[in-house]
């Protein structure tokens, strides 16, 4: 079943279109990987699945993106909301400057849940997700900046967890962390797959080949290629996708 | 972009087309031995199996090397994988080749017995599979892999055709049935050497395409 659903999409910055009639399904319970040479519009499409690029001078879409069936930029759908169904981790850790459960608490707080008990509950299983709680469990009121970068990027997540999305967009999110963190933060996205449709954007192949079920390849704005990740690594079937993936450009 | 990768990769395929081009002087060799009876040559040729064994050992590290270090994709991947299943196959070939050999040393002491021309057509099919799915390897060329693949059973219908005659041969003349099982062996290796050209062809059609035809075809 598809989460979301993107058709005839285009996204401009000013008159220059950087994404080109994409289309394509984000399955739920399934990894979606984006991958493509640097400036190639896979941020910028994923940024365009939660309205982030909303804030960005002269960008304009048409087209259309869907989240079960309800158009995302036509519908009224508030940019909130939308935010809290379709959560977002960045490439760099960005954890607030307040205390771990405060971070994690930040999203549950602003959706007006004041009952501490709640708000522990919400915190403990949104940082057992994210497979940080035995981390941090005897140090919830320690500043987010205490943790390493790695315990960081996981505490980012569990804040987007707390608000219970059904949509998670990745963006990089281990290109800052070293080999071990790195393999926790691929595990984790392995164990959330069971709940969420995900979607992650990476210049890792082996990542992307490692974490996705299906892989997306964009080049200049255009989607050329998706499919089953096993075969999008073993025998794709763009000359392009073949050539990006080898590492022949790129 | 030129990469370092492609120098390791076409060094490996090089690798391998001399692997296939010792197998292919180990059967031609084995044939002069069987015509002529020369026992000093098959046991030459049987010596000279460690050396492909050898090779086999040294590509298969060589290809594991490439799959740790650099982690291949794509075309890459399906290049190095078709050079192991490969080396596979030519090593058997060889231990065909050198199985053949030793025919060649038993019926030194056997009653002589013509050797029947299947055999030699058996070896000559064979060596020609050999040859052109090494070729195709070379060119990535499916269609001349496919066309190997036709040529097995050719060599299957001379084999049925040669135990045949030889089931005849032992009948009417119960006193060569010795060296008449030698040379059946003989038959069997050089029809094993075909089915093994077979595989490396059908690879080649994984190479270039990705599709698995084996057991298909």
């Amino acid at each position: 079943m598809a989460r979301m659903s993107v058709s005839g999409f285009y996204a401009y910055y000013g008159d220059n279109p950087a994404l080109r009639n994409i289309s394509l399904e984000i399955p739920d319970r399934q990894v979606l990987a984006l991958i493509g040479p640097s400036g190639c519009g896979k941020t910028t499409f994923l940024r365009s699945l939660n309205r982030m690029n909303d804030f960005v001078k002269g960008f304009s879409v048409k087209g259309q993106v869907a989240l079960d069936d309800i158009d995302i930029y036509s519908s009224g759908l508030h940019p909130v909301v939308l935010r809290r169904r379709v959560g977002m981790v960045f490439q760099k850790p960005n954890p607030f400057h307040k205390s771990i459960f405060e971070n994690v608490a930040y999203g549950l707080r602003i959706q007006g849940i004041r009952s501490r008990s709640i708000l522990s509950d919400r915190v403990e299983q949104s940082l057992r997700s994210a497979a940080l709680w035995e981390e941090v469990k005897d140090r919830l009121n320690s500043s987010a900046f205490s943790l390493s970068g790695g315990q960081q990027q996981r505490l980012c997540i569990a804040r987007a967890l707390a608000v219970e999305p059904e949509v998670l967009l990745l963006d990089e999110p281990a290109s800052a962390l070293d080999p071990i963190s790195t393999a926790r933060i691929e595990e984790l996205i392995q164990d959330l797959k069971t709940q969420y449709a995900i979607v992650i954007v990476t210049h890792n192949m082996q990542q992307a080949a490692r974490v996705s079920d299906q892989t997306a390849f964009f080049l200049t704005g255009e989607m050329v290629e998706i499919g089953v990740t096993s075969r999008i690594f073993t025998n794709p079937s763009d000359e392009r996708t073949e050539d990006y993936i080898t590492g022949r450009f790129g | 972009m030129n990469r370092h990768f492609d120098v390791e990769l076409q060094g490996l395929k090089e690798r391998v087309t001399a692997m296939g081009n010792m197998v292919e002087e180990q059967l031609d060799g084995a044939m002069k031995a069987l015509t002529d009876r020369d026992v000093e040559k098959a046991r030459d040729i049987i010596g000279r199996d460690h050396q492909v064994n050898a090779m086999e050992v040294g590509i298969d590290e060589d290809c594991i090397r490439m799959i740790a270090l650099h982690q291949p994709e794509a075309r890459d991947l399906r290049f190095i994988i078709t050079a192991m299943k490969i080396i596979t196959d030519l090593e058997r070939m060889s231990d065909l080749a050198a199985n053949v050999c030793e025919r060649v040393v038993e019926l030194k002491d056997e009653q002589p017995v013509m050797i029947p021309p299947a055999i030699y057509s058996m070896a000559e099919i064979g060596r020609d599979m050999l040859r052109k799915a090494l070729d195709a390897f070379v060119m990535k060329n499916t269609s001349e892999a496919l066309a190997v693949c036709q040529e097995d059973e050719r060599v299957n219908v001379i084999y049925r055709d040669l135990v045949r005659s030889m089931v005849q041969e032992v009948s009417r003349d119960p006193g060569k049935t010795s060296p008449v099982i030698r040379l059946l062996f003989v038959g069997r290796s050089l029809e094993r050497f075909a089915d093994h050209a077979t595989n490396v062809a059908e690879i080649i059609v994984y190479l270039v395409e990705g599709k698995v035809i084996r057991h298909i075809v």
